[in-house]
Parts: C-alpha cells; structure tokens; sequence
C-alpha cells in the first residue's frame, strides 16, 4: 500500500514538472527596428515583449504594442503611432510560429543553437508568413532567443507619402531578443 | 493529475493574452499643434522641444477690391516655445498688433488614458502675461507703466474620443487698464474648441469663446466673441493651419477682449500659423 502511494506520488510529480516545465516567457522582450537613409536614422526600442516559448514542440508566440516603441524623438514617436501603425485601430502585432528544426537543440545542453522559425506575422492588421533565422542559447534554465530580420512596411499596407519617402528605408531591420525564462503558472 | 492536465489544455496564444493584459496607456495627439487656432490646446512640447510659430492674420475680406479683400494688410505673431520639462512649457512672442510682447508658462496636470482604470481627461493650466507697446494715446496725462499689462488665467481641459476631441477652456482675463468705463477689467470667458480628423494629416478645426458681459457695451466699438475654423495640414516636423476668423488678435488678451469683427458682417480674417518643432535635446539611447 506504501509502495503504492509512493509511486503514484512520484509519478504525478514527473508528469506535472514534465508538462510544466516546457514553457518559458518574457514580459520584457526586446524588440527593435532601424530605418537608414542617406537623410536620416530612424531607430526604435521596445523593451515590453510578451513572448511564450514551448521547447517541446517549438511553438512561439509574441505580442507588441505599438505604442511601446520608444523613439529618440518625441515627435517621430507620435507620427509612427497616429500616421503609420494606426495604433488607435491596431495596437498591437503579434507573431505565432514554430522552430522548425527543434531536433537540432539540445535543451538538456547548455550551448548555442542555429534556429530556424516560421510563422504568421501580424502588423497594422496584415498577416503575413515569414520566416526568419536566428539563434538560441541555452543556459540551464534560462533560453536566449535572438534573430535579425528584414520588414518591408509596404507589405503589411502601411503607406508611406512620397515627401517623407527619402527619409525612411523600404526595408527596416528588425531585432529581436527574447531573454526567456522558466513560466509557472498561477494558480 | 487534474492540475497538470488544466495546465496542458491552456495553449500559448491564451497564456500570452493573460499575460499581456495592460495597464492604463495615454493617449496621444488629442491635437497636432500647441494651438488650436487662436488659443492654446493641450498639445504639450515634451521636454527638448523648440517650436518655432510664425502666424499671420490678413484684414478683412469685406474690406473690398481696393484692400484686395484683406490680403494688402497683414498682422504678424511670432513665438519661440520650449518644453522645460515633459509637462512644463514655457514661450515668448511679439506680436505687430498693439505691438505686443508677451509670454506664458502651461503645466500639463493630467493626461487622458485607455484601458483598465484610465484617467478620462487630458488637463492643462496656462498663464499668461501680455504687455502692450503702443505709444500713449493720451501722452499729457499720467501713463503708468503698469498700464500696459495684461492677464491670462486659463484652464485647458479636453477628451478624444476616437477621431474627434473636444476641449473646454474656462478663462479669467484681467486687463490693467481698459479704455473707458465701459470696459471691465475682469472678463470671464468660457471656450469651447474641437478637432477632427478627417485623413491621417489632415484635420478640421473649430474655436470659440463665450465672454461674460454682465455690463451694456459702448455702443461706439461693439465687442464680439471669437469664432474661428480651419484646417491642420502636418508634413513631418511642420503643422500648417489656415483659417478663417473675426479676431485680428493672436493672444489672449487680443482675442477674447478685443475682437471688434461680426461674421454676420463679413468682417472676417483670412489667416494661417506656421508651426516647426525641432529636437534639441533628444533621448539617448
């Protein structure tokens, strides 16, 4: 009967750390976006990233809202939330996708591991499929993930006038870094 | 086992949306320039924030063929204005109508929110000192220098709502010397100004102000209340604003005491305002 009770124990314990313990966010994700011109330099910081990262079957997902972005000026902060992202109408983006080489990590291993994630990416209410490569560090309990990717905003229908088409870039370079951490879930 | 198998059933995308619930968030551009037309709007310059004004009102386009309907004559305010702080301003102008020198401060109290347990209002108070430069009118009588000065105490209180934003100013206006006894030296006024966005750089405008006049005027120079429209046009750093308005004055004092025209009669100025804002002091980053 001890035995019994011992070996139920035991293996409720395995099977709730073993479904628990697949999971990992962030609620402060880093994602930043650079425009170059000749004109000028647009670069945007948001340090407000909700992510989840399920390591068993490599599912991610994000959520950013526009208006974090922060901006070295106030006014290009105001101009990208009112003309460009129509924040009031689409606060946020979002991307859910898959790392579709999950076999080539070893998340018993700490090291670094060559990733690459596709999925549908939302911004200004245009979803899109991407894919992207980046890496993922494992270091015990905590993941890193990170990537550098181009956006074209014309893809996602953001329009762009032709007198402030010189200063800002076709093609935007978009960085992501996503410190991870093991997620309990409240109760 | 039930536990594990409730965590199991909960997939990301749920997760994600219990864990980015947000807080209250501001809500931004309630009006694209730091004036609505004449008056002040809440629009704050944040902190490093120049803007340089250049406004001009032309005379009346009932003033005929001769005058070329009011574009022969031409009033000119301009201002420097520098955000101290992200809720602190501070501006100096001169204006060519009573040849006038003037400044402010305006300290933004409030800001209107979204989201769970936002704050509803956006609210401003201004003050503002006006002094006029006109040679004396009368130069044998005693003239104090006290008496080229003007008051403005005003409280700016608005709300968007979606593509519109509406605004209140109650205003005390207090004038150190008038011109007859007819005229008060306290004028109590209430605004009301609003905006609304037709295209994503493009707004229709509207402003008027009710002054109390509890006293009968002098029936040589009747006194109107300012009613004005137009249209804000952004390119990047500029906002252009033209307009259509029975004041020829630009300040407060100017406006809300002293505008002589009547739309009824066609005494209506025809004018635009020029605003560039620079960053002088960016965030680093």
């Amino acid at each position: 009967m001890k035995n019994k009770i011992v070996w139920l124990t035991l293996c409720l314990a395995s099977f709730l750390t073993a479904t628990a313990q697949n999971r990992y966010f962030t609620k402060t994700g880093h994602i930043g976006f650079y425009s170059h011109t000749s004109i000028e330099d647009i670069n945007a910081i948001n340090d407000q990233v909700t992510s989840f990262f399920d390591i068993a079957t490599g599912e991610m997902v994000f959520s950013v809202l526009g208006r974090s972005f922060q901006f070295a000026k106030p006014l290009m902060q105001e101009h990208f939330n009112e003309n460009y992202m129509e924040s009031e109408k689409f606060p946020k983006a979002s991307f859910e996708g898959k790392i579709a080489d999950l076999k080539t990590c070893d998340f018993t291993n700490s090291g670094k591991y060559p990733v690459k994630v596709a999925g549908k990416l939302t911004i200004h209410g245009v979803t899109k499929d991407i894919e992207a490569a980046g890496n993922l560090t494992i270091d015990k309990d905590k993941i890193t993930g990170e990537s550098v990717f181009p956006i074209n905003p014309e893809d996602y229908g953001i329009r762009i006038p032709s007198v402030v088409r010189q200063n800002i870039a076709e093609s935007m370079k978009v960085t992501v870094q996503m410190n991870y951490q093991l997620y309990t879930a409240k109760k | 086992m039930l536990v594990g198998t409730s965590i199991k059933a909960q997939n990301l995308n749920d997760l994600l949306a219990e864990e980015s619930t947000d807080g209250p968030q501001p809500v931004e551009a309630l009006f694209k320039a730091t004036r609505v037309i004449n008056g002040h709007s809440v629009r704050q310059l944040k902190k490093g924030e120049l803007d340089y004004r250049i406004s001009h009102r032309f005379g009346r386009v009932n003033s005929g063929a001769y005058e070329f309907f009011g574009l022969d004559q031409s009033n000119v305010h301009f201002s420097l204005e520098y955000g101290l702080l992200d809720r602190l301003m501070v501006g100096i102008g001169r204006g060519t109508y009573e040849k006038t020198i003037d400044a402010f401060v305006r300290y933004n109290i409030a800001n209107q929110q979204r989201g769970k347990g936002a704050f509803p209002l956006t609210i401003s108070y201004l003050s503002t000192i006006e002094a006029i430069g006109l040679k004396w009118s009368d130069p044998s009588r005693t003239n104090y220098f006290s008496s080229r000065f003007s008051f403005m105490q005003q409280l700016l209180i608005a709300r968007k709502f979606s593509k519109m934003t509406i605004q209140l100013m109650p205003t005390f206006v207090h004038r150190n010397l008038v011109p007859t006894e007819m005229d008060q030296n306290d004028l109590l006024a209430i605004g009301v100004a609003g905006r609304y966005k037709l295209a994503n750089r493009l707004a229709l405008t509207g402003e008027y102000y009710y002054v109390v006049r509890p006293i009968p005027q002098r029936t040589t120079q009747k006194m109107y209340n300012p009613l004005s429209f137009g249209f804000d046009i952004e390119t990047g750093g500029h906002v252009f604003q033209i307009m259509l308005t029975n004041s020829q004055g630009m300040r407060e004092g100017g406006f809300i005491g002293k505008t002589t025209g009547s739309w009824m009669k066609g005494d209506i100025h025809l004018g635009f305002n020029i605003s560039r804002v620079f960053t002088l002091n960016s965030k680093k980053k």
